[in-house]
């Protein structure tokens, strides 16, 4: 570890705590519909769609409005990759995607995962990633803010009962977040080398004098809102390592900034429209304290590297000319720091683009990321996705701790009874529900064992991961795993889905019940949700119910391996 | 009802409760709790397990012999501990039971006509029959007062040895079955059925026998089952796991994990918590009606109080004479002394301990010392609303002042005009006024008037101050003017008051608060309280009070005391307290006991798994076992908290968060370290493993 690294680190610590605050303003102008500057274009949206933005939603019609929005969006984006070849936009003449890997890529999109069993240089057209991919990246994030959007408003809300209107929240979201900031964000990559351009694939010599096909295309349009919208699929197969997607030192900044500013924004949004900043900066804080755990354990032990290698003599220590530390797998214009920070951002947000591969960190580096995506992906979390993910933390914690105080739960006012809870716990059923189970499952059985590029805990730590990474929505692979099989394709689909709707729906259902309430008085008998006591019971909360679920698979997978290496035994 | 002090572990109770606790393991029981309803089936797969093992001549016999006893014994340690709370409540409903006799009944065709009675067994009587009950008699069922005024001594029900006025019209007009008739008469018309009379409700409640699950408990419980769920995926899928990894794992092993992990310690507690707080409820001689009832007493926002007999005594005291025209204060005070001598309330003390510091007037000696004229009491009675003493020929009187203005016409004389603006005076600034008049060589007239003064009760301001702290806000209601009011709100430290109080305005303040999203709470005991009552979400009715009233609130002070209310706010916050604690607790517990069981299972496999077990326990299995035992002894350790509640002092929600996340949330993460250890040596000094 060097203080330059710490130093970087800190920086980016510092950066996502000063964008809090302005992005949050503004995200809170966009959603209560003051912000008017494109007025025209979401006018014209409207019309065209038939929707009335002023139409206040009861939950169950925000609820299916967002389904029948994403199932029809997926039924599309299935029925292009199944055409791609008779579609324009296609200069490498690729046929059409196959069944199994359109559906799984179809679900991966929508649900705002971006696990992509497929290389997208080799696989999809430009109109396939431009209509199709492009086009979830923007609409999947901002119907997750919707959602989020839904949730604060059901809190925030005394006695009404709505939600607001879904389709107003995604168009608002579309146009006032996802594409302007996207279209900043281009620009600064482009500056920095990022490649946009049509052109058909250039074939070089190297100076071996190989021939190299070189890929192109729209790179940096699709690399910002990736990035933004906590998506995370590459426009190449190598995502955020590929010197064209990200080629610099400060692309790389630009690209993990991007990755987490919205989810910061987005809290302190939150906590202005519940008219509690002071809480939502204790969620904040939580998050942040969790942050800045993994990145801290992922960068000692990327760092210290792996201990067979010093024993047999292998210099491991960063001097001036190495890094140090175990850099299999890493760009060397990253080094350790920015990729076990970028690890862990991606891991903490439901982002899933990589700099580096996870399937070599060392374990505990390793563990980090499925951590994190264990956790639900609420340590900032996705666009959306991971403020109502916390939401659901918060009013777990409110609801075991709040009784220790005498009273029965209350959470901003509303008193969280039988029904909250219900959902609440449908919602934390899901994870361990589809992940435990649908792992448990790939690792007895040949086709999911076939998968494996490793044996023993960490082939296990492979399976896990991705359906930890699927149905967390996140899209990062430890990319130890061969998906592209009709197993893998179509459970991993499966799970994506589940991960997504099924956990969408209850806490819709959890926002529209909290809309209903009435709200109390705060007074000295109030559960406190704004102090440092309430960020710690938060964070042990997350901490507690996610390590309960996973520790025992997780201590047969990485835990075990990191042990193991210790005794010399590597996988 | 005596609520008698019983021992924590009373023995017919522990007694009653360890067969209680074996009857229980009915499915149809167990089913309803839905944690320990999955050790029930784990300690049943384990049974299987086991004689398959017994009967296969297997190694390991042992081991599955002990796990399975402690897992059964984790089932049972549950049911005792419900057992145990409503054993409480069984033994006092037994005794409620015994104190209930056969008793008869005269019942009267017609009310006017006491003639007509004819003696019927109690059980006979229905809804709206008329009864006439005589001294000695046990009145026969709940009822009405519908003619005639009776003292009747209650201390059947309430414990209380005093009696009561009981009288047909106004808000003591509701008597209890099983209570008895002690002077004169009353007429009862019985307003309930056998069967559904206070006294039955009374002995279902606290038996437990109408039990249902409370708000926050179903809540909890669909928490704990969502946790449990949680575990069963870990668990279940634990198996494929091992299977990956070279190795399995036995199905007592897997059953042993779960139970450990599932919230069994509050799981088994639940209602028993539940129930003991009932029970807190009848120590304190309240009666609720539902747990819903105390439940809501935690939550309450606002406590309403009435300004007499909460705030302030009930018994008013004489701060000053007020002579009528052509009176010497000092003549004033000595008749007043002189009527008031016999006189044994606290008023009527008062005014002798006024007149003794103001004029230095001494007591005279009662009864008939030699050398004085004859003096004989007159007792205040319901009927004349006024007290006195007649001494010699000369009669003295003090009463309310229409009642003595009666009196003087009645005996012919002049009721001074002055004395409406000085009784109106002292009305006007809180007190109450008690008119003074003589009779002598048959001239009557009025005297002056005595300034009965509200005396906050000691003690409240700091009471307030605790309520404050807690974040309840305290109303007081009185029906004096605003002036008044205030005066005393601030006095006895209220937060606010409602001055000139009609019923219907108490109403509409409920009401109010309640949109703002409060909990009230408020105490009554008139017809005309019996509304707001019901909307009140803790309605506390006073046992002397009119069956309206008691009908409409949801709980029943048996002592008929209106500052108890504070107490039942702490018992309902205590209550859940002790659920939110123990929860938490639970699911601290589970930390420890992975760390105990998941090297045991896979040591043999990756013995790196050794670097988990911080514990250092001697073997996998002492270290499953020493888990499961810790398990279940946590159950039977917690049980006096369970009942008893967490300690509770009155603080901000912050400093009660603080002080129980200490104790209950870091307390329960690390006893299970130490006590898994200490039940691992102990395993192994005894050769169990």
């Amino acid at each position: 570890m060097t203080i330059n690294g710490w130093l970087q680190i800190g920086f980016y610590g510092l950066c996502l705590l000063l964008v809090a605050k302005p992005l949050g303003l503004y995200l809170v102008r966009v959603y209560d519909g003051s912000m008017r500057w494109l007025g025209p274009v979401e006018r014209l949206i409207y019309r065209v769609s038939g929707i009335d933005p002023a139409e206040d939603q009861h939950w169950t019609r925000y609820a299916g409005g967002m389904l029948l929005f994403s199932v029809v969006s997926m039924l599309f984006t299935y029925l292009a990759l199944r055409l791609q070849h008779i579609l324009p936009l296609n200069p490498q003449q690729f046929p059409a995607v196959a069944d199994r890997q359109a559906f799984e890529t179809a679900a991966s999109f929508t649900t705002n995962t971006n696990w992509q069993s497929y290389s997208g240089e080799t696989t999809m057209s430009y109109f396939s990633q431009m209509t199709q991919l492009a086009f979830h990246n923007f609409i999947s994030a901002a119907v997750g803010v919707a959602c989020a959007v839904g949730l604060v408003r059901g809190i925030a809300r005394k006695s009404a009962g709505r939600l607001g209107n879904f389709w107003a929240d995604t168009v608002r979201g579309t146009l006032y977040v996802f594409l302007p900031v996207s279209l900043i964000g281009a620009l600064l990559l482009v500056q920095q080398g990022v490649i946009q351009n049509f052109r058909p694939y250039v074939e070089v010599t190297t100076l071996e004098g190989a021939k190299q096909v070189l890929a192109m295309g729209p790179a940096a349009s699709q690399v910002a809102i990736k990035q933004f919208g906590s998506n995370g699929g590459g426009f190449f197969n190598m995502n955020s390592a590929h010197p064209f997607e990200n080629p610099t030192p400060w692309s790389n900044f630009i690209e993990m900034f991007a990755l987490l500013a919205i989810a910061s924004g987005l809290i302190w949004m939150f906590g202005d429209m519940v008219k509690k900043r002071a809480h939502g900066w204790a969620v904040w804080a939580a998050s942040f304290i969790i942050f800045a755990g993994g990145v801290a354990t992922a960068y000692w032990s990327e760092a210290r590297g792996n201990p067979i290698h010093a024993e047999r003599g292998i210099d491991v220590v960063a001097s001036e000319v190495q890094p140090g530390g175990n850099m299999e797998g890493k760009e060397v214009r990253y080094g350790i720091a920015n990729s076990a920070l970028w690890a862990t951002a991606t891991t903490a947000a439901s982002n899933g683009s990589v700099n580096a591969m996870h399937d070599s960190f060392t374990p505990l580096a390793g563990l980090v990321p499925i951590v994190n995506m264990q956790l639900g992906e609420v340590v900032f979390g996705g666009v959306g996705a991971g403020l109502y993910g916390i939401l659901m933390m918060v009013l777990l914690t409110v609801f075991i701790a709040g009784l220790m105080v005498g009273r029965t739960p209350e959470y901003l006012g509303k008193r969280i009874q039988a029904r909250e809870v219900q959902m609440v716990m449908l919602y934390v059923l899901v994870f361990p529900a589809a992940i435990l189970t649908l792992t448990a499952i790939s690792s007895v059985l040949a086709p999911g064992l076939a998968g494996r590029n490793n044996a023993g805990p960490h082939g296990l730590s492979e399976i896990l991961y991705a359906f930890t990474s699927t149905a967390a929505n996140n899209g990062s692979a430890f990319a130890g795993i061969t998906g592209t099989t009709y197993y893998y394709n179509t459970l991993l689909g499966l799970n994506m889905l589940i991960g997504r709707f099924a956990m969408i729906v209850p806490m819709l259902a959890v926002a529209g019940f909290l809309a209903e309430k009435k709200v109390a008085p705060e007074s000295a008998g109030t559960f406190p949700v704004t102090t440092p006591l309430f960020v710690v019971l938060l964070v042990s909360v997350i901490l507690i119910v996610g390590a309960l679920t996973f520790f025992p698979v997780l201590s047969l997978g990485p835990i075990v391996e990191h042990l193991l290496m210790g005794a010399g035994r590597l996988f | 009802m005596t609520a008698t002090k019983r021992p924590l572990f009373d023995p017919p109770i522990v007694r009653r409760a360890v067969r209680d606790a074996f009857v229980k393991l009915a499915p149809r029981h167990m089913v309803r709790n839905p944690v320990m309803f999955v050790v029930l089936l784990g300690s049943l797969a384990t049974t299987v397990v086991l004689a398959r093992q017994a009967l296969g001549g297997g190694t390991g016999v042992g081991f599955t012999l002990q796990l399975t006893l402690w897992l059964w014994f984790t089932v049972l340690f549950a049911n005792f501990a419900e057992a145990m709370a409503e054993g409480r409540g069984k033994a006092q409903a037994d005794t409620l039971r015994a104190s209930r006799t056969q008793t008869k009944a005269r019942r009267v065709e017609r009310p006017a006509d006491r003639e007509s009675a004819t003696l019927v067994p109690a059980t006979e009587l229905r809804l709206g029959d008329t009864v006439l009950c005589l001294p000695g008699d046990i009145i026969p069922g709940d009822g009405e007062v519908i003619d005639g005024v009776a003292s009747v001594d209650e201390s059947a029900i309430t414990g209380e040895s005093a009696p009561v006025i009981r009288e047909s019209g106004g808000d003591r007009s509701a008597v209890t079955g099983g209570t008895k008739v002690l002077s004169d008469f009353i007429v009862v018309r019985i307003s309930a059925n056998p069967g559904e009379t206070f006294l039955d409700r009374m002995i279902a409640l606290v038996e437990g026998a109408s039990r249902q699950k409370t708000p926050n408990e179903i809540a909890l419980t669909i928490l704990l089952s969502g946790l449990t769920i949680v575990f069963l995926f870990a668990v279940v899928t634990l198996q494929p796991f091992a299977i990956y990894s070279g190795t399995s794992v036995s199905v007592p092993v897997l059953v042993a994990l779960l139970v450990c992990l599932i919230p069994t310690t509050i799981g088994g507690l639940l209602s028993a918590i539940g129930i003991a707080g009932m029970d807190r409820m009848i120590q304190q001689n309240v009666i609720a009606m539902s747990g819903r009832a105390v439940e809501a007493a935690g939550d309450v926002n606002t406590l309403l109080l009435d300004k007499t007999g909460t705030i302030t005594l009930g018994n008013r005291q004489a701060v000053e004479f007020m002579p009528v025209k052509g009176v010497t204060i000092p003549e004033l005070a000595d008749r007043a002394q002189l009527a008031s001598l016999p006189d044994e309330t606290p008023e009527g003390r008062s005014i002798v301990v006024l007149a003794k510091q103001q004029f230095n007037l001494r007591g005279r000696p009662l009864g008939d010392a030699p050398g004085q004229e004859h003096m004989a009491f007159v007792p205040f009675s319901a009927a004349t609303r006024m007290s006195g003493v007649d001494v010699g020929a000369v009669q003295l009187r003090k009463g309310a002042a229409d009642a003595i203005a009666k009196w003087v016409r009645d005996g012919n004389g002049q009721v001074p005009s002055e004395i409406t603006p000085i009784v109106e005076g002292i009305a006007r600034v809180g007190g109450t006024p008690l008119v003074v008049a003589e009779r002598r060589d048959g001239v009557t007239r009025v005297l002056g008037a005595i300034y009965l003064k509200d005396i906050v009760k000691g003690g409240m301001k700091e009471r307030f101050d605790r309520l404050r702290a807690m974040g309840i806000r305290t109303v007081m209601i009185t029906g004096d003017n605003p002036l008044t009011a205030a005066s005393i709100a601030q006095e006895a430290g209220v937060d606010d008051f409602l001055a000139e109080a009609k019923p219907e305005d108490k109403m509409a303040l409920i009401k109010r608060e309640q949109a703002g999203g409060k909990l009230v709470a408020m105490t009554g005991d008139g017809t005309n309280d019996a509304p707001a009552l019901a909307q009140a979400d803790v309605g506390v009715a006073m046992n002397s009070g009119t069956q309206a009233a008691k009908e409409a609130g949801n709980m029943i002070d048996l002592d008929s005391n209106p500052t108890k209310l504070i107490e039942v706010v702490e018992i309902g916050k205590q209550l859940l307290m002790t659920r939110g604690s123990l929860t938490t607790f639970s699911i601290a517990n589970d930390v420890a006991k992975y760390f105990a069981i998941i090297p045991a299972m896979f040591m043999a496999t990756y013995p790196a798994l050794k670097a988990l077990n911080i514990m250092g326990l001697h073997s996998s299995e002492s270290a499953i076992l020493a888990s499961v035992i810790f398990n279940a002894l946590i159950i039977i350790a917690l049980i006096p908290l369970a009942l008893r509640g967490v300690r509770y002092r009155p603080a901000g929600a912050a400093s009660i968060l603080r002080r129980n996340l200490w104790i209950y949330g870091v307390g329960g993460l690390l006893i299970p370290f130490v006590g898994i250890k200490a039940i691992d040596v102990a395993l192994v000094l005894l050769r169990l493993v």
